[in-house]
């Protein structure tokens, strides 16, 4: 009947124990900030707490006989806390990358039904008719704002590995640069129309070999010029750009793959929209390019989310063993130290408190240690990666503050998943045992 | 083998401690198998079946056709044995989150792929019907087809007479044995010749040339020759093998091995700290009885090998536990992904290096507390000293 008792308070306590680690990782800083200045109160002003204070004192203060085993949990949860930080860090940098170049003002339409530009086909004829619908900012000249462009993936030899890879050529209309403000020439100049120049993007620069200002590339027995470097701050840096035209007779192109155009007012979009549904001639779709650009980064952002996730998960449950294992054995050195505290007075939840303390601690310790190795090694880390298009994205590790704070959470998750049931034991071990004990 | 059971009561003298350890260990080697499994799935473009086959692509771009016409050049050449030919298509059925490879091929394909298990009457139903398609086993699954179906593909890229339906007949259904190409049962075939004259954008034009060697060892003399075909003109090509064809494309992906590697790397360093802790106190605490097994005449020795025995067998106990599970895991998230991540289960090169992993970490582990019981001084260790 006893046992039956203390089986089903172990499985009540586990319970509470899922509920309140759920909680906590759905609470938001402000929440933890509370909860911690509760508990600093509580150490601070009640007699438990002050009793809590000295128990957790005189355990921290044999800390280093007990080094080796502490490092196990610092190390264990440092682990942890570097690996999912960076794999987020990885699926947040991608992203970033994909959600910034697109915008609000301007859109990219393509055939109906096509999911990429390398999919669509945009015929000549269709591109004046596009050029008169509604919605479409104009130009000084009264002409409206499109840019139909040609996408074209072309091999090239990465640095480094010397191995072949893709590199998206965009064929770019007159107006492709005015319609995206927010890339520079940042070395040497853009390319005059009709030659055969091109001005590549900094990530493919640093990606592909062969890109410096003043080299050549060979594309289809001709021979292209490099005349100058552009910067974006988004995926367009993965990009070589070159004129449309001259691209489309280089490559035999009659045909366009999309069309970007400039948005007139807060409303443009939904007239463009309109305009093209009504148009019978014109099976084409519209998006913002902010919208295509995040569609484009879901399911590889998603994949690594998850898989971080699992990782992590499969790390922190063994985190977790290896805490219990370190308090297990904390706990049992000091057996006769805690039976003669309570044998002098001190209550149950002092002591149970004292050792969830310390391994909190520990675990924040790890914690830190794991989230400044994760910024320090991955920060601003340049990878690349195969986007939509069938050729290369070039981005940057993104270790963002609210990414070291998940990893803090996970950290201080696993040392309270660790640190409970050890000090239950602590509390609970029979004080006339533990002290005669050797 | 005699001592097996002294080792096994002393691993398992403090349980919890042992468990708790047991378990960090089988984590760890989950991990490691499901991990390197699919590192191992992403490196092999290949097996031995298929070291034979190069792939002809255009060098420009993966996405540019190439001419039919290249074909009878191309069977003219010396050392090879057979050509064939196929064209992606990139269709959808009914959702474009449903993906799968669908791709037009030329009539002898499937003499290159002998691997590819197919009924000879559903062969040549599917040779005799233009319309016709052939199917993995796996992809029919999934979708409930079965022969004599009506596939309603949906074209993204190439239409049909204005339109993207192309329907077509589900003819044959195709099996590959051996589960490490399973993913390979993931495609849809129709006949090149359907495409060719049904479709409204390209005409006589092939996305790829595979050709099968006649000698294995032969294959970059040939590949030069087939690219000398079309060297300066509009379509150069570049011929490889179908492994490393397979490999630089999933190179572009991620650096997968990099990954896994790093990964692998960080979790088996806190796995080794973590039982060489546990170890060097199981060996502390037993220091006396240690002491009591030198008395009665065993060597210094014997009781160093009975400590690394004891390091080893947790770990290898731990490991397979924890290879054994991903074994078991991988077809069910297979089945729940809906065949977009296909891992048949941790193929043999993954159990062989986590063996060896297992018996070195093991070593490491147990060996500090070993030579530590080695060398106790009898005396000293019965008093308690």
């Amino acid at each position: 009947m006893k046992r039956l008792m203390k089986w089903l308070v172990n499985l009540g306590i586990l319970l509470a124990l899922v509920a309140g680690l759920v909680a906590w990782m759905m609470a938001p800083w402000q929440a933890v900030l509370g909860v911690a200045v509760l508990l600093a109160l509580w150490l601070a002003l009640t007699r438990r707490g002050r009793q809590t204070l000295a128990v957790a004192g005189v355990g921290l203060a044999s800390l280093p006989q007990r080094w080796g085993a502490s490092s196990v949990i610092v190390i264990g949860i440092a682990g942890v806390v570097g690996v999912l930080v960076a794999m987020l860090a990885m699926g947040e940098g991608f992203q970033a990358t994909l959600q910034q170049t697109g915008s609000d003002r301007t859109a990219i339409i393509l055939r109906g039904g096509s999911q990429a530009e390398t999919n669509s086909v945009i015929t000549r004829d269709q591109v004046p008719l596009i050029g008169s619908l509604a919605g479409i900012a104009r130009g000084e000249d009264g002409r409206g704002r499109v840019s139909p462009e040609l996408s074209q993936v072309i091999n090239l030899v990465s640095k480094g590995d010397g191995l072949d890879a893709n590199a998206q050529l965009r064929g770019v209309g007159p107006e492709g640069w005015a319609l995206r403000p927010q890339l520079k020439v940042v070395e040497g100049r853009a390319f005059e129309p009709g030659l055969r120049e091109l001005v590549v993007g900094q990530g493919a620069q640093s990606k592909f070999e062969g890109l410096d200002v003043g080299r050549t590339i060979e594309l289809v027995n001709q021979d292209w010029t490099v005349v100058g470097v552009f910067a974006s701050g988004d995926s367009h840096d993965s990009e070589l750009w070159a004129d449309g035209e001259t691209l489309a007779s280089t490559y035999n192109r009659t045909s366009f793959q999309s069309v970007t155009v400039g948005l007139d007012g807060n409303d443009g979009f939904t007239r463009l929209k309109a305009a093209l549904a009504a148009d019978p001639r014109l099976k084409l779709d519209v998006q913002t390019t902010r919208d295509y650009y995040a569609k484009q980064s879901e399911g590889l952002t998603r994949l690594i989310k998850i898989l971080g996730t699992v990782i992590g998960t499969i790390m922190a449950i063994g985190a977790v063993f290896g805490a219990l294992n370190t308090m297990y054995a904390a706990v049992a050195g000091r057996a006769r130290e805690i039976a003669t505290m309570r044998a002098l007075g001190f209550r149950g939840l002092p002591v149970v408190v004292a050792v969830m303390l310390e391994t909190m601690l520990l675990a924040l310790l790890g914690g830190v240690l794991g989230a400044a190795l994760a910024w320090v090694v991955f920060n601003g880390y340049s990878v690349s990666t195969l986007g939509q298009n069938f050729s290369q994205v070039v981005f940057q590790f993104q270790v963002s503050p609210e990414l070291l704070w998940t990893g803090l959470k996970w950290a201080l998750g696993i040392g309270l998943v660790g640190g409970l049931f050890p000090a239950l034991r602590a509390a609970r071990m029979p004080v006339t045992d533990a002290l005669r004990a050797a | 083998m005699k001592y097996l059971h002294l080792i096994w009561a002393a691993l398992f003298r403090s349980k919890t401690r042992t468990f708790l350890t047991l378990l960090s260990v089988v984590a760890a080697f989950l991990l490691f198998g499901m991990l390197d499994s699919v590192r191992v799935a992403f490196n092999s473009g290949g097996s031995v079946a298929g070291a034979d086959r190069m792939v002809v692509a255009s060098r420009l771009s993966i996405t540019q056709m190439l001419p039919y016409r290249l074909l009878s050049q191309i069977e003219a050449v010396d050392g090879v044995e057979e050509v064939s030919y196929a064209a992606w298509f990139g269709g959808i059925y009914q959702d474009p989150r449903n993906f799968f490879p669908n791709f037009s091929v030329g009539p002898d394909y499937f003499e290159l792929y002998p691997e590819y298990e197919i009924p000879a009457d559903q062969m040549r139903a599917f040779q005799a019907d233009r319309t016709g398609a052939v199917v993995g086993r796996a992809l029919a699954e999934r979708h409930g087809w079965k022969v004599g179906d009506t596939i309603p593909l949906q074209a993204t890229i190439f239409p049909r007479g204005g339109d993207n339906a192309w329907p077509l007949n589900l003819r044959a259904i195709f099996s590959i044995d051996g589960s490490k190409r399973r993913g390979e049962e993931n495609q849809l075939l129709f006949h090149w010749e359907y495409f060719d004259e049904a479709n409204d954008y390209v005409k006589g034009e092939v996305g790829w040339y595979m050709v099968k060697l006649a000698d294995v060892n032969d294959a970059t003399r040939v590949a030069r020759a087939i690219d000398a075909l079309s060297e300066n003109s509009d379509h150069e090509t570049k011929t490889q093998t179908e492994q490393a064809f397979n490999q630089a494309f999933a190179k572009q992906f991620a650096d997968i091995g990099l990954i896994v590697t790093a990964i692998m790397g960080a979790v088996f360093f806190t796995l080794l700290l973590l039982t060489g802790n546990t170890m060097a106190q199981a060996v502390r605490e037993r220091i006396p009885e240690l002491a009591v097994l030198k008395t009665i005449g065993f060597s210094n020795r014997s009781v160093l090998v009975l400590v690394l025995a004891e390091s080893v067998l947790l770990l290898v106990l731990g490991g397979a536990i924890g290879l054994g599970i991903a074994a078991a895991i991988m077809p069910i998230v297979s089945s729940m992904s809906g065949g977009m991540i296909q891992l048949p289960g941790v193929p043999g090169q993954t159990w062989g290096v986590g063996l060896a992993l297992m018996a070195t970490i093991g070593v490491l582990v147990g060996l500090l507390p070993a030579l530590r019981a080695m060398r106790l001084n009898i005396v000293d260790a019965l008093a308690g000293r």
